[in-house]
């Protein structure tokens, strides 16, 4: 039937043939298309990892930042240099001093968000094919900058006190033993992304231990360190291997994620690196930005802000365990995270969170399938909770509707267990 | 299209069908509304019947035709009362499956109409929970994939051929079938990717059909607008096995218009300007009046 008209092709998109092996993944998707319905204010969203910024105090960032632009407006308003303020690097020792790291503001780069120092770490590291350690599961963001530059993502199981140093050190002889060199260990030791465990402090020795025998660079990324639920903060990798670890930290968490400031201390070599890469990614980042975290270091109590927060996520994290406690059927379990923004929710055997996402979209509940948090796409009977945006009550009306979910899905897979593959 | 009316000197807003919608509406005060939300709102009718509520005019289909084209099994058995062909199928609700057992339930479906499958919502679109079967064993997960979107299942035959969409526009002298667009999309079929990722897929336009056939597809989307009473703009979905008999797959009221999407390119094709024809149906329904 095909025999009539010879119209050529229409192209949509012309340049179909041109773009880079690592642009085939870069398509549109189911997920996110109910991601974008999951944004409506009448679902109660538990996916994003949004910080909770209306607790900032908003009248006083403002003037703040009126006085900076009237005041310092021909340096906020300019290009800076590649490395970032050399005011604000040192702002950045002072924070990182909280969690025992000692280093000059020099070491420090600053970078856009965390997430554009994974991005500059994977360009000055990786090849396509190279192999990269990471948690299972592993933060979406570092999964995606890790596979931009097509790394061969091999994934360290966990367990509640985090990376399983065993299983690092099988890894690292697995690796080993196919020809191959894993060229760093992507961890997040403090209220995991998406897990929301925290590496025991008696594991953490042993962690570095492992990696300095096997050469292997450790990221260590900190997003949620200084947000702990109880006593002092955790002392950070860097601060016992400043040779062996790159720390990557942002205030996104602490102060603004809309500011989009984060950094990255490395050792010199691998610092100068960073530099040269950031320099020809964007030139120079945002002065504006760096300079409005300065002034907001220099001049907030940013110390107190950091323990208002802490106490708004305690209390939207004891909401949702309380509410998975009482509301989820059996088979459920999950993680009590001490601190940090998630719960990693393992549902019961059959159910799979990313088939049960359109369904739970439609009782208007949404959360992110574990899926995405796996480089070989398994983790299906998983779900990221995060509990730092909606109030305690929106949390518990949105784990009402999720348990409602799980609960139909479990008798529509009951229904069709037969001849069904286990997912 | 939103881009394409303010280049016409339109005054033009994108609203989403969200609680602060009649609160929009009522600041806007629009002349006419251009439905283009996909999914069960922006094609069940329920979108179009509070328009008719709050007075508006509207471009394309009045509810009821919008729910007799949005329920596939329904708009299937108009088509087929009309005598055109469209794959055999079933249509079962999940109660179904649960009340007298699933395993029983699908081996009929098997032994009955065969394989390979093509499984979707009832109503639903973007081929969201869709998929084909082409082992029993897959028919159960393709059943767990569509009962996400949808409480109802339709089963189909798959019928191999050309895949062709057919769009239907009436600018006010009667409806005309635009040129068939040709799908040939890449390994992985016709799914959400391959509908939104611009390049995936492969169109033809016009498409590459003898006369005959053009003719048969064209009849069969004129008669889909007829028949399921269909208003100012439609596309109709069908395929072209290698005998040459057009099957009826499904009509949309609110054909997409993003740049991957073929109705615009049926418009452009068949010598119309985008925005301009846009423009028309809005006049149209303006003249037409709520």
């Amino acid at each position: 039937m095909t025999a009539g008209s010879d119209s050529p092709a229409v192209r949509i998109d012309r340049y179909v043939g041109q773009y880079a092996e690592r642009a085939k993944g870069m398509v549109a998707s189911e997920i996110r298309a109910l991601f974008a319905v999951a944004a409506r204010p009448e679902i109660v969203s538990l996916a994003g990892g949004t910080p909770y910024v209306a607790a900032l105090p908003l009248d006083a960032v403002g003037s703040m930042v009126g006085e900076l632009v009237a005041g310092q407006g021909t340096q906020a308003l300019q290009y800076c240099t590649a490395q970032g303020d050399a005011g604000l690097r040192e702002r950045i020792c002072e924070v990182m001093s909280l969690e025992g790291v000692q280093d000059h503001p020099d070491d420090v780069v600053v970078t856009v968000g965390s997430q554009q120092a994974l991005d500059l770490l994977a360009r000055i590291f990786v090849d396509p094919g190279d192999v990269v350690l990471a948690e299972a599961p592993s933060y979406v963001g570092a999964l995606g900058a890790f596979s931009a530059y097509q790394a061969d993502v091999v994934h360290v199981p966990m367990d509640d006190e985090g990376l399983i140093p065993e299983a690092l050190e099988q890894a690292i002889a697995a690796v080993a033993a196919s020809g191959r060199r894993a060229k760093f260990l992507y961890t997040v030791p403090n209220f995991h992304n998406p897990a929301g465990v925290t590496l025991a402090l008696s594991r953490r020795h042993r962690i570095l231990d492992i990696c300095q025998r096997a050469e292997l660079l450790v990221v260590e990324d900190n997003p949620y360190g200084l947000l702990g639920f109880d006593g002092d903060p955790m002392r950070a990798l860097r601060a016992d291997d400043p040779e062996g670890v790159v720390y990557l930290g942002t205030f996104s968490k602490t102060f603004a994620a809309g500011v989009r400031v984060g950094w990255a201390v490395a050792p010199p070599a691998i610092r100068d690196k960073l530099i040269l890469a950031a320099e020809s990614a964007v030139l120079c980042h945002s002065s504006f930005a760096q300079l409005t975290v300065r002034e907001y270091l220099s001049t907030q109590p940013w110390r107190e802000q950091i323990k208002d927060f802490r106490e708004l996520y305690r209390a939207r994290r004891d909401a949702t365990l309380d509410a998975l406690a009482r509301l989820m059927p059996p088979g459920c379990g999950w993680t009590e995270p001490a601190g940090g923004f998630y719960v990693w929710l393992r549902l019961p055997d059959g159910v799979d969170a990313k088939a049960m996402l359109p369904r739970a979209i439609s009782a208007r509940v949404a959360y992110v399938p574990g899926t995405g948090f796996y480089a070989d796409g398994s983790g299906g009977q998983f779900a990221r909770l995060c509990y730092a945006f909606p109030d305690p009550e929106r949390i518990r009306e949105g784990i009402r509707r999720l348990a409602a979910v799980v609960e139909g899905e479990i008798e529509l897979r009951h229904d069709f267990a037969s001849g069904v593959p286990s997912v | 299209m939103r881009d394409e009316l303010v280049k016409l000197g339109i005054d033009t807003a994108v609203l989403d069908a969200d609680s602060a919608l009649l609160a929009k509406l009522g600041d806007y005060l629009p002349s006419a509304i251009f439905p283009a939300i996909h999914g069960s709102c922006g094609e069940d009718g329920s979108i179009r019947e509070v328009l008719g509520l709050l007075r508006i005019p509207y471009v394309g289909s009045i509810p009821s035709a919008c729910r007799a084209a949005f329920d596939k099994p329904t708009a299937k058995s108009l088509m087929a009362a009309a005598g055109v062909a469209t794959p055999t199928s079933a249509t079962l609700p999940r109660e179904t499956f649960h009340d007298l057992g699933a395993s029983a339930v699908v081996d009929l479906i098997v032994a009955r109409l065969g394989l390979p499958l093509y499984v979707k919502p009832s109503r639903g679109g973007s081929s969201l929970g869709a998929g084909a079967v082409r082992s029993a064993a897959d028919l159960s997960a393709a059943l767990l994939s569509c009962f996400a979107y949808g409480e109802i299942a339709l089963i189909e035959q798959f019928v191999r051929g050309t895949e062709v969409a057919v769009g239907v526009l009436d600018l006010g002298d009667g409806p005309h079938a635009l040129p068939a667009v040709e799908i040939v999309p890449g390994e992985h079929g016709y799914d959400y990717s391959a509908r939104y990722t611009a390049g995936q897929t492969e169109f033809y336009v016009p498409a590459r059909l003898s006369a005959s056939a053009a003719r048969e597809v064209a009849d069969a989307a004129l008669t889909a607008h007829s028949v399921l009473g269909l208003r100012d703009l439609s596309r109709t979905d069908l395929i072209l096995d290698e005998e040459g008999t057009a099957y009826f797959l499904e009509a949309n009221v609110s054909p997409g218009m993003t740049e991957t999407s073929t109705f615009p390119l049926a418009l452009e094709a068949s010598g119309h300007h985008f925005g301009e024809a846009c423009l028309k149906l809005i006049e149209i329904a303006v003249a037409r009046g709520a």
